[in-house]
């Protein structure tokens, strides 16, 4: 591992970077996805259509297309972010897909006698959302929502195929430079690792805590 | 419906196997059988030249054809249509010298070569030479050799077609001149020019849209990406013409492989003289660059 | 809608649909002024220049898109071929009664898919070499999906067989089944078409990841999709129209999971509490099977 510690700034750098990426892009995609979830619940028709469009463009496209589409496509119509900018939009519209997804299968796990029971002491749309389905589906949703996250922090690492430099970025421009690819590698799939083994274990810890026993 | 559905989903699935089954990585081997169609009929033609046995050139001349590696993205020098066909600066040398070497301008194959791949490329095999814009330097001598230099890139400025007070790296002091983060382009103009003011941008293009609407007075880096984003854009821009650097490029070929090399510097002089390479100038980068310049001497390093 | 959350609002009264029906028409018309604004904001700028768009009028364009498109299938199809075979012997690793098997089996499947998927791409096509392993820009491709979407299927079908009733192997050992036999020839095909629809989705993702050969490169449809935006100068176009054929070819791959779904659930019933709905749900089952093992939830 001697050529990961000489490179050890440009790791912490690039891993530093990656940390940001994922924290942006957790924040952006819970945003986005709750809004499409509830437009796609919503009685209002052209919300859940709009809500349909998003998640079934969006989960369909691979997210280094979309990289690729918005870094050369918000230029064209005289939008200017960085890359950094505009990948954290990307992967935030991306994983909010999924978010969405995740939510409204939570929602249709909450069993419809709930639902009947919460209409029926006159709590409106919106109370019975908040009140009893949300707290329900947020259980059933802590462990595949876990995971829609843990998988966006892998994706972050397509940042690199847009000129972003991050933890992958770093391992192939020194492997480049270098040619000792297998310590180089493996020190950013370290990287990653410290990030993905604590919110898996997080995730399990939550998990374990809203657990229902039915 | 039953039976209709599971029809609709065995068609998807058969589609997908068929194709899983049909051109499993063998989309090389079909680019090849067509490479060699080609080349059988040029063997049949005949020619004349023989290699002593042993050479790199002979072992191209038995294997029909010349296998290049070049970028299929980089206008003007290596730009692969729709069609299939590759164009440029870069791939009219090569498809000289698979004539000089088969006998034929069309016995050649072009396989993408990106910036990271080229010494792989050379050192594995996979290509028998690597024309693809790749500057000569001393890092990359330790593991490739190059012939040539066949072009002379420099870093240049662009400007606007009526933009005639910038005749020089000297007059962007004082000027927002446009550049790539982290590039070298940008360390050359801070070096050179202390009092300009540098805009730094995320891609070229971006720094082509910022000239166009006037945030920037100036763009700065390679003439060759610069030539490329002039075709792009019409009329509308110019290059300056005074490179204030020297990015020498090369033909890349196995280290070592002496005889192939003088080979190929031989044939670049030929070409210099007889006017070849003027002509390869003139219609692929002479579109855009009119003045052509005095081709490089080629240079035969230790 | 006939799903659970159609009961979020009472059939609505006169008042109710009135609001309903306002807010319709409020929302439809913001939306519309929102696509109408990227629309003209896109016209501003001059994308909808005839010039931009007159490539598609070709077909040697498409030709080589599709070439690009099949160059995409193959890679999906092959990786898929391999790698469910070694996910599946990798569950049935992970679940063997050998302790070592056990080990063997969970460190494959921990490790290769807790690593980005470019990652490993990068290191086949840039750090392979240089350990003298020299391939085609489509294993280089390949090989990476394989390894990663074999951990990946490997915990798919590790679910789908604990999700099987215990009932159906312990009958299978009683009538005088060995456990290889009973794995074999009861469990293991139970599980398998259990879990189909999960496999069409993962497919779907595998075809998705196939875009990163862009980057070795390996000409599937992106890059195709890119050289061709460079010739003509119009890279957002060609990228859109890339971005559509993958929605095109998703799409419909979504629509086999849904029947394939709608099937199994006539054929065996909806499976209550181990009915298999997507992704996201086989993660909840490998979850609530792996009783915390599966803590790392990779």
């Amino acid at each position: 591992m001697g050529v990961v510690l000489d490179n050890l700034d440009r790791y912490a750098d690039a891993f530093w970077v990656t940390v940001q990426l994922t924290a942006l892009g957790f924040l952006g995609s819970l945003v986005l996805g709750t809004i499409v979830a509830t437009m796609r619940v919503s009685p209002v028709a052209p919300l859940r259509a709009a809500g349909l469009v998003y998640v079934e463009t969006f989960r369909n496209t691979p997210l280094l297309v979309l990289a690729v589409l918005f870094v050369f496509g918000l230029t064209k119509v005289g939008i200017r972010f960085s890359l950094f900018t505009t990948f954290v939009i990307v992967i935030s519209i991306y994983t909010g897909a999924f978010v969405a997804e995740t939510l409204r299968a939570g929602m249709n796990t909450v069993g419809r006698g709930q639902v009947e029971a919460a209409r029926s002491i006159g709590l409106t749309f919106g109370q019975s959302l908040r009140e009893v389905v949300l707290p329900q589906a947020f259980r059933t949703v802590v462990q595949p929502l876990g995971n829609v996250w843990i998988a966006m922090t892998k994706n972050t690492s397509i940042a690199a195929a847009v000129s972003v430099v991050d933890l992958t970025a770093v391992a192939g421009r020194l492997t480049t430079d270098l040619a000792r690819p297998l310590p180089l590698f493996a020190g950013a799939a370290i990287g990653y690792l410290i990030l993905t083994l604590p919110m898996g274990a997080l995730v399990g810890a939550l998990e374990r805590r809203v657990a229902i026993v039915r | 419906m039953g039976f209709r559905e599971r029809l609709a989903t065995a068609a998807v699935m058969a589609a997908l196997a068929a194709v899983g089954a049909g051109c499993g990585g063998d989309d090389e081997e079909a680019a090849e059988t067509a490479a060699g169609a080609a080349t059988s009929a040029a063997a049949a033609a005949g020619e004349g030249t023989s290699f002593e046995a042993g050479t790199t050139m002979q072992a191209i001349k038995d294997k029909g054809k010349l296998v290049v590696g070049t970028k299929f993205d980089q206008p003007l020098f290596g730009q692969k249509a729709p069609s299939g066909d590759v164009e440029g600066f870069d791939t009219e040398i090569a498809r000289e010298l698979a004539a000089a070497i088969t006998g034929s301008r069309d016995n050649v194959e072009f396989v993408e070569a990106v910036s990271k791949n080229r010494e792989p490329f050379i050192e594995q095999g996979k290509v028998d030479i690597v024309v693809a814009t790749y500057t000569i330097n001393d890092k990359r001598k330790e593991v490739v050799s190059f012939a040539g230099p066949y072009y002379i890139a420099g870093q240049d400025i662009m400007v606007k077609s009526d933009n005639d007070t910038i005749a020089g790296i000297e007059d962007l002091n004082g000027k927002k001149v446009c550049s790539v983060e982290g590039s070298t382009s940008e360390a050359n103009v801070k070096e050179q020019a202390p009092q300009a003011e540098v805009l730094l941008f995320d891609t070229y293009s971006q720094c082509a849209e910022a000239l166009g609407d006037g945030r920037v007075e100036a763009v700065s880096t390679d003439n060759v990406i610069l030539l490329g984003l002039i075709e792009q854009n019409g009329d509308a821009y110019k290059l300056v013409g005074k490179p204030f650097t020297e990015e020498p490029y090369g033909i890349g070929l196995k280290k070592d492989d002496t005889a192939f090399r003088t080979f190929i510097n031989d044939e670049l002089e030929r070409m210099y003289e007889d006017g070849r390479w003027k002509k390869a100038f003139e219609s692929t980068v002479g579109k855009v660059e009119k003045n052509t310049p005095e081709p490089p001497p080629v240079d035969r390093y230790e | 809608m006939s799903d659970g959350t159609a009961v979020l609002y009472d059939t609505l009264g006169p008042r109710g649909r009135l609001r309903v029906r306002i807010a319709s028409i409020v929302c439809g018309v913001l939306l519309a002024a929102l696509v109408l604004l990227a629309i003209v904001r896109l016209e501003e700028r001059g994308q909808f220049e005839p010039d931009l768009w007159q490539p598609f009028g070709e077909w040697v364009t498409w030709r080589s898109l599709l070439e690009g498109l099949q160059a995409t299938l193959a890679a999906a199809a092959v990786a898929m071929a391999l790698a469910a075979p070694i996910g599946l012997a990798m569950a049935l690793g992970r679940l063997s009664l050998n302790r070592p098997t056990r080990w063997l089996a969970g460190g494959y499947v921990e490790l290769f898919r807790a690593v980005p998927l470019l990652l490993f791409i990068y290191f086949a096509a840039l750090g392979l070499p240089r350990y003298g392993i020299e391939l085609s820009a489509f294993w280089y491709l390949v090989l990476p999906l394989v390894v990663y979407n074999s951990a990946v299927l490997g915990e798919i079908f590790r679910a789908g067989i604990l999700s099987l009733d215990r009932g159906q192997g312990e009958a299978a050992l009683a009538i005088g089944m060995t456990y290889w036999q009973s794995m074999l020839l009861v469990v293991v095909p139970q599980a398998v078409r259990r879990m189909v629809p999960a496999l069409v989705s993962q497919l779907v993702t595998l075809l998705k990841d196939t875009s990163l050969g862009f980057v070795i490169p390996y000409a599937e449809l992106l890059r195709t999709g890119q050289i061709n935006g460079q010739f003509y100068g119009n890279l957002l176009q060609m990228t859109t129209v890339v971005a559509l054929i993958y929605v095109a070819v998703n799409v419909s791959l979504g629509r086999v999971a849904v029947r394939l779904e709608r099937r199994q659930a006539r054929r065996y019933g909806s499976a209550g509490p181990h009915a298999v709905l997507g992704e996201s749900d086989v993660a909840l089952l490998a979850a609530r099977a792996g009783d915390g093992r599966e803590r790392a939830g990779l």
